[in-house]
């Protein structure tokens, strides 16, 4: 007997397609750059979005009128993600200009574009190979995927209104979406609102000092795709040595506003708005500062007191200013996921190494657009595991876990001990397999190439601590079957695991 | 004055009994035996009927009353009765309730429900439990204006960061006003100059924040000895003790036996360590050192296991225990047995009231010293000396010993600095000499 679905995936669909067809309209961006510069792979760009949106508006006719529920949301979202990967890696098929023209890797760059994890495929990053405009839609996908394609949708789209929340609760970082306002499209336009704010202060404060004459390379085109993916933690950079390639006061500049991709938006809505206390008093903020700062001064000694020396960034041991702009500027941008380097770290020493792969589990805050297990769940965990010693000694007392002031459910105590769990679970399965795999296939991977891949895709940091997964290297020669792991890895560790994962159980679509 | 008093239970009845005397005294209850009772032992007209209907209020006359006082044990119908009331009579009403929320929501916007005055007896016993524990460093702490401003007593201790500066060099925090020192038996009222000493006790009215972080900083935080106090019983009068002694600095711990109510009142009071336990386990007692314990409060719902625990914790050397008792006939033999102090809500709401009735109606008065000086709280008026002026000026026609601790427009805080203006529909908090109090009052 065949057990009637209890999904309404007609209404699903419908709606992936109205978010799909609102997401062609950013291949406008790509196509101005390429009018900009001449017209190369214009058509590249009209056609994908051509074809984007008459998918879109073909999967909105399943149902007219879709009324998707709780359970729908999961199916929404999972989708939405995937389809924007699989849309948004058009481009690089149809253009056909190196590695990524293969289909599996053009999808695994737009995946990591999406999902901001910033892992390359690319093999020559380069504007002898690819168009400008084609370098600027790899910058800009990874600027949607930041604050979320939903909530982009539900702050403009109208019709996203009533289910927005359930939505956007899938898709934000973290657990549970704080509604600032009663309206969601209201809370989502905030979260937008902050988002677009400190962009444009990012890409006017590159550029002036580029004007300034202090960052010779920093052109309008490099200050916006950099402004690109900074906010959203990106990591994507169309120089092929990321932010190395620029002056020191550029790296300098570059490191608060990755810091600051790291807390919750929800808080720059309050300082935007005059309201610093509510910042400063975050539990969650003072534990990721607080730990940004104590990782940040044990790289300045590790590297001062290393005899690291590299071609392109000359003797680091025992110089100050280099080992506290390679640590600080390697720290905020693994910690929180961003995935930019301002050198080769993979020539860092074992204790830096280790430092930097301790800081790759920690993650950005809820709310932010950084990826990872998050600080709010470590927070918890933290918090929670104190209360076990303290119950150890006092078995009868009663202690609440507390999150600013407020308690917190155990129900929600519980959920956190579960993702993280998870995650651990689907990073060891990780490095299982792209072992495995790469033995298959005889590839030669160290270990920590091994672990990076699996820490770098799942966290959505992008580059790794190996020899190839390295900043400077790419992901471009593991086999096509770790390829498509990675994708996944990328597309359920930016939508935290659960909406994906839910979409496999059984019970989802028939009870 | 003719005074209506619904709800003949003790508290009403200790209050009819209290006034009957002086005033004309109406009580209405709802038990037809309690009021053929009333008619022939008191002095007073009983009428039976429901206080809440407007009919039953119209026979009593509140028309015509001066106050009515409404001490049924239903918050709601308490509410009522006084909402009613409004509707027909320019009555002064007062409501007694058991919910200490309601009593934050009245006091948020003075004359919400039509209740002019609201007694909460959790509340009130908590607060008398704390007072008679007699420990070390208790300091007095009271709120105004619905909980925006707050006066606190500090007493200060030789190490001290202000022990021997001025006023003037102390006055280092937002929204804080020093406004009285009491030294030895005099009472001085705070200027820039005056120079704090070691063992004054010193009075401040500033925000909640500010007089936390004021008390953090300088005063004494309660000494580590002298200050371990268990509550045994997490019902409101338990968890309003806790919460009480949270305010004054504690860190107490409360012993409840129900699973869910524990974890409510833990969830509702970060400060105190709440444990899910029988308190008549002997060797749960001992082994979290309760028998160590300076302060033990019995406060659960029977006066019964209220003197067993009292019994068990004297038993294991606890110094000191304070009962809880509901049936007043009780107290004199819990302190025969040996339960130190027993306390009783009933009484201490009906004293409250009648405390009350006896005074002018200032919107809230606390009393610091035994009375040596008072800190009260009133609207300002168009016609006040206050009224219009900065207080640098205002002050001119004021008798010595004034100080005015903090002011509150419409619901924001404002640190009152000489030139601060004052305008009418103020809340103002002042600190007043006793000896002067009545001539501020008729200036004001």
């Amino acid at each position: 007997m065949r057990r009637r679905l209890h999904v309404d995936w007609r209404a699903g669909l419908s709606l992936v397609g109205t978010l799909l067809a609102f997401l062609s309209l950013a291949f406008v961006v790509p196509i101005l750059i390429a009018l900009v510069y001449g017209g190369e792979d214009l058509w590249v760009f009209v056609a994908s979005m051509a074809i984007t949106a008459t998918f879109g508006l073909l999967l909105r006719e399943l149902d007219p009128e879709p009324d998707p529920g709780a359970r729908e949301a999961f199916l929404v979202v999972a989708l939405t993600w995937l389809f924007a990967a699989v849309f948004g890696a058009l481009p690089y098929i149809l253009a056909g200009d190196g590695t990524v023209a293969h289909p599996v890797n053009a999808i695994f760059e737009s995946m990591s574009g999406f999902t901001t994890t910033g892992a390359t495929v690319m093999g020559d990053i380069s504007f002898d190979t690819h168009s400008r405009a084609m370098l600027m839609w790899r910058q800009l996908s990874q600027w949607l995927g930041g604050m979320g394609i939903i909530v982009l949708a539900v702050a403009i789209l109208s019709q996203m209104a009533v289910g927005g929340a359930e939505l956007m609760r899938a898709e934000t970082p973290g657990p549970g979406v704080s509604k600032l306002t009663p309206h969601i499209a209201e809370t989502a336009r905030v979260l937008w609102i902050a988002y677009v704010a400190l962009t444009v202060i990012y890409i006017l404060l590159l550029y002036g000092v580029y004007l300034l004459g202090y960052a010779p390379n920093m052109d309008l085109y490099n200050a916006i795709a950099h402004g690109f993916t900074t906010l959203p933690t990106g990591g994507f950079s169309p120089e092929a040595r990321s932010i190395e390639a620029f002056s020191p006061l550029v790296q300098w500049l570059v490191i608060p506003f990755m810091f600051a991709a790291g807390v919750n938006f929800v808080l720059w809505w309050h300082v935007i708005t005059g309201d610093v206390r509510t910042l400063l008093q975050d539990n969650e903020f003072r534990l990721y500062l607080g730990s940004v700062s104590v990782l940040t001064v044990v790289g300045v000694v590790v590297l001062f007191f290393s005899a690291l020396e590299t071609p392109q960034t000359g003797q680091v041991g025992g110089h100050i200013e280099r080992s506290a702009r390679y640590a600080a500027f390697q720290i905020a941008s693994l910690t929180n996921s961003t995935g930019y380097a301002n050198m080769d770290f993979d020539a860092w020493n074992g204790p830096g190494k280790g430092l930097l792969l301790f800081a790759m589990f920690i993650g950005g805050s809820t709310g932010s657009t950084g990826g990872g297990v998050k600080i709010l769940r470590w927070l918890v965990i933290l918090k929670s595991l104190r209360r076990e010693l303290f119950t150890t000694i006092h078995p009868e007392a009663v202690r609440p876990v507390r999150m600013n002031g407020q308690v917190l459910d155990e129900e929600a105590v519980r959920g956190i001990y579960a993702f993280t769990l998870l995650y651990l679970v689907l990073f060891f399965a990780g490095v299982a397999l792209f072992a495995a795999d790469a033995a298959r296939v005889g590839f030669d991977l160290h270990l920590l190439d091994v672990i990076s891949a699996s820490i770098a895709t799942l966290g959505n940091i992008g580059p790794g601590l190996g020899t190839i997964t390295g900043p400077m290297g790419g992901y471009v020669d593991f086999p096509t079957s770790s390829k498509l792991l990675m994708i996944l890895y990328m597309w359920i560790g930016r939508l935290e695991i659960f909406p994906v994962l839910v979409l496999l159980t059984k019970a989802y679509w028939t009870d | 004055m003719r005074v209506v008093i619904v709800g003949a239970g003790e508290v009403g009845r200790t209050i009819a009994h209290n006034l009957e005397e002086s005033h004309d005294v109406v009580v209405v209850d709802r038990d037809p035996d309690v009021v053929e009772e009333l008619t022939y032992s008191r002095d007073v007209l009983a009428l039976r009927g429901d206080g809440t209907e407007l009919g039953t209020l119209e026979e009593a006359d509140v028309e015509r009353a001066d106050l009515v006082i409404a001490c049924t044990d239903d918050d709601e119908a308490n509410v009522v009765v006084c909402g009613a009331t409004k509707t027909v009579s320019d009555a002064f009403t007062i409501a007694r309730v058991r919910r200490r929320t309601l009593l934050e929501t009245w006091e948020g916007s003075q004359g919400a429900f039509g209740v002019d005055f609201m007694v909460c007896t959790d509340l009130l016993t908590a607060r008398a439990i704390v007072r008679i524990s007699d420990l070390p460093a208790t300091q007095d702490v009271d709120t105004f204006v619905g909980g925006l401003v707050r006066m606190a007593e500090f007493e200060v201790c030789p190490e001290s960061p202000v022990a021997g500066s001025t006023v003037s060099d102390a006055d280092r925090y937002d929204s804080l006003t020093f406004a009285g020192v009491f030294r030895d038996d005099e009472m001085i009222v705070a200027t820039g100059d005056t120079v704090l000493q070691a063992g004054d006790r010193i009075v401040v009215i500033g925000s909640t924040s500010s007089v936390a972080d004021f008390a953090r900083d300088v005063a004494a935080p309660a000494s580590e000895e002298g200050n371990e106090v268990v509550v045994v019983g997490g019902g409101e009068v338990g968890y309003q003790t806790a919460r009480e002694f949270e305010d004054h600095g504690y860190r107490p711990r409360l012993i409840e036996r129900d699973h869910e109510r524990a974890r409510e009142v833990a969830e509702a009071l970060p400060n105190t360590m709440v444990m899910e336990s029988d308190a008549t386990d002997a060797e749960f007692l001992i082994r979290e050192h309760v028998d160590e314990a300076d302060l033990v409060v019995a406060a659960l719902d029977s006066d019964e296991k209220n003197l067993l625990v009292s019994l068990l914790a004297e038993r294991i050397g606890v110094e000191r225990t304070v009962a809880v008792i509901e049936n007043r006939e009780y107290a004199d033999l819990f302190e025969t047995v040996g339960v130190d102090v027993a306390v009783n809500p009933r009484e201490e709401t009906a004293e409250e009231i009648v405390r009350f009735t006896r005074a002018d109606h200032t919107e809230k008065v606390a009393m610091l010293e035994h009375d040596r000086a008072e800190v009260i709280e009133f609207e300002v008026n168009g016609d006040g000396v206050l009224s219009g002026k900065p207080i640098v000026d205002a002050m001119r026609s004021l008798p010595d010993g004034v100080v005015i601790g903090a002011i509150s427009r419409q619901g924001e805080l404002i640190t009152p600095r000489g030139e601060t203006v004052v305008q009418p529909g103020d809340h103002v908090v002042v600190f007043v000499d006793s000896a002067v109090i009545d001539d501020v009052i008729e200036a004001i």
